[in-house]
């Protein structure tokens, strides 16, 4: 029987009287990776952080590793926030900020063992170069390869991700889909990823929630990746013709 | 210099002066960083209204204004996080609002105003020896939670990414801000409620643009924090100009100078 993961059931989240999430239901298993869709304002970020025990839920039940948010080992969760929202001017080198992944803790002092097992994983993300770098001196790609190592190296079960690929050039994003895919086989990691590229899900998602504060659609990406669905999530289906991927080719199982 | 040290005031002005400049760069690095810069005036003009009140009271002023600026770090902090409201919202209310009352406090003994002015500035010179155990007490807590530097640290860079990694944030916040309102206090014997923010943020401010990582600028910003109390004391002294002042101006200088470093 598969492991399940994540598990939603019901959850409604609220800031004040303002819903942001409602009724949401799903079930990850192990070894998925989970590409959560919706336009701007749908929650997608919400959940991310309900997840994370960041936002408590208003209502329902959500679980992760058949545990609540914020009662599990920190240890088995990698998080990845959305760049664009991080503080740039905090003095820090990337190889702290991998560090501080490990610890859970700021380091006041990298250790020789810590040092290396860092330069390890920002190796394996192509951002060995960036150790002794300042944060604030990184660009938007190159901080967000320093983000997936700190997110790599306790080595999690579950890997979250919020827009990883806001702000980083096409052939940028394609190398961390890959390292993605390559770290969740190595390790039969599960991935759990915000975007909003319908052509980066269909790709790379074995399955796809479609949100728009309700649930539109969990499934496989052909399942869910419909003109109906997409038209009820974000009220048009917008460019997806043109894209070398298509709804229609989705719905022919494409 | 060793006549100078050898005045029982002014070793007692030292030894205040090195233990506030330590305390006040030490927690200013937490609050430049976080963009609290206007967290200082508010706790200093919260002091005030303590110290009214312990005036109006007939006792120590400073043993009032503690918990009294402390309960106001309080409400800021559960202002800041359990409403939508900004910081420095919050600071402005709780400002106001423990000016306001130390207003109408003095108003109910006008005969202390003068006493009340003296804290406006504030007199190093007249630190007594219970002031230098009340501030060695503080410096030792302080001391005592170095080990929290780490904690503090990772939700002064990202508060979400800490509570995910299972840092209870929000009770560190309080702890920091009573700290904080409690250094305030203390400092407000030497440099007086006009000046204290000054010791939270110049040499803070200064230590960034002069340290690649938190931890260094924790170190620079402690280091300027007592060598700008120790170099202001000398310089009141031999100009005979006010020695809070003279420490402020001090700092002032080191910030001139990281300015100009930190562009380098």
């Amino acid at each position: 029987m598969p492991q399940i993961v994540v598990s939603a059931n019901k959850l409604d989240v609220r800031y004040g009287v303002q819903e942001a999430l409602n009724g949401v239901q799903f079930q990850i298993e192990r070894g998925s990776f989970v590409a959560i869709l919706g336009p701007n304002g749908s929650g997608k970020t919400t959940l991310i952080k309900a997840l994370l025990g960041v936002i408590p839920a208003s209502s329902g039940e959500l679980e992760i590793f058949g545990r609540r948010p914020g009662r599990i080992d920190p240890a088995r969760i990698g998080y990845v926030p959305q760049v664009k929202t991080l503080e740039r001017t905090f003095p820090a080198l990337a190889v702290e900020l991998v560090v501080s992944g490990a610890r859970r803790r700021w380091p006041a002092r990298v250790r020789a063992d810590e040092k290396d097992r860092a330069m390890e994983v920002l190796d394996s993300v192509g951002a060995a170069h960036l150790a002794e770098r300042a944060l604030n001196a990184l660009s938007g790609g190159e901080l967000q390869r320093v983000f997936l190592a700190r997110s790599l190296i306790r080595r999690p079960e579950l890997v979250m991700l919020d827009e990883p690929a806001a702000g980083i050039d096409v052939a940028g994003a394609s190398d961390l889909y890959e390292l993605l895919e390559e770290y969740q086989n190595e390790h039969s990691a599960t991935v759990l990823m915000v975007t909003h590229d319908w052509h980066v899900a269909h790709h790379h998602a074995t399955h796809v929630l479609l949100i728009n504060k309700r649930q539109v659609g969990y499934g496989t990406p052909d399942h869910v990746l419909t003109e109906p669905n997409l038209r009820q999530a974000f009220g048009h289906v917008g460019h997806a013709h043109t894209m070398s991927y298509s709804v229609g080719e989705a719905e022919k199982g494409g | 210099m060793i006549d100078l040290l050898g005045m029982p005031f002014m070793q007692r002005a030292f030894i205040a002066g090195c233990l506030v400049g330590f305390l006040a760069s030490y927690f200013g690095v937490f609050v430049v960083q976080r963009r609290l810069s206007f967290l200082g005036t508010g706790l200093a003009h919260a002091a005030f209204g303590g110290v009214a009140l312990g005036l109006l009271l007939q006792t120590e002023p400073l043993w009032i204004a503690a918990p009294f600026t402390a309960l106001v770090a309080v409400g800021i902090n559960w202002i800041r996080t359990s409403t939508g409201l900004t910081g420095d919202t919050a600071i402005g209310i709780f400002f106001s609002v423990a000016v306001a009352l130390g207003v109408v406090f003095l108003s109910l003994r006008q005969d202390y105003t003068a006493d009340a002015f003296a804290y406006l500035f504030g007199s190093i010179l007249a630190v007594t020896v219970a002031d230098i155990w009340v501030t060695a007490g503080v410096t030792i807590v302080a001391a005592a939670l170095i080990p929290m530097w780490s904690r503090w640290a990772y939700a002064t860079f990202d508060s979400e990414l800490a509570v995910a990694d299972g840092l209870r944030v929000v009770r560190h916040d309080y702890l920091l801000s009573i700290l904080l309102a409690v250094t305030v206090v203390v400092a407000v014997k030497v440099v007086g409620i006009l000046l204290v923010a000054a010791f939270l943020v110049i040499p803070a401010a200064s230590a960034r643009l002069l340290s690649r990582t938190f931890f260094a600028m924790s170190l620079v910003s402690g280091a300027i924090g007592i060598l700008s109390a120790v170099v202001g004391l000398l310089l009141s002294y031999q100009l005979d100009i006010p020695s809070g002042a003279t420490i402020i101006l001090v700092q002032a200088a080191v910030f001139c100078g990281a300015v100009v470093m930190g562009k380098r």
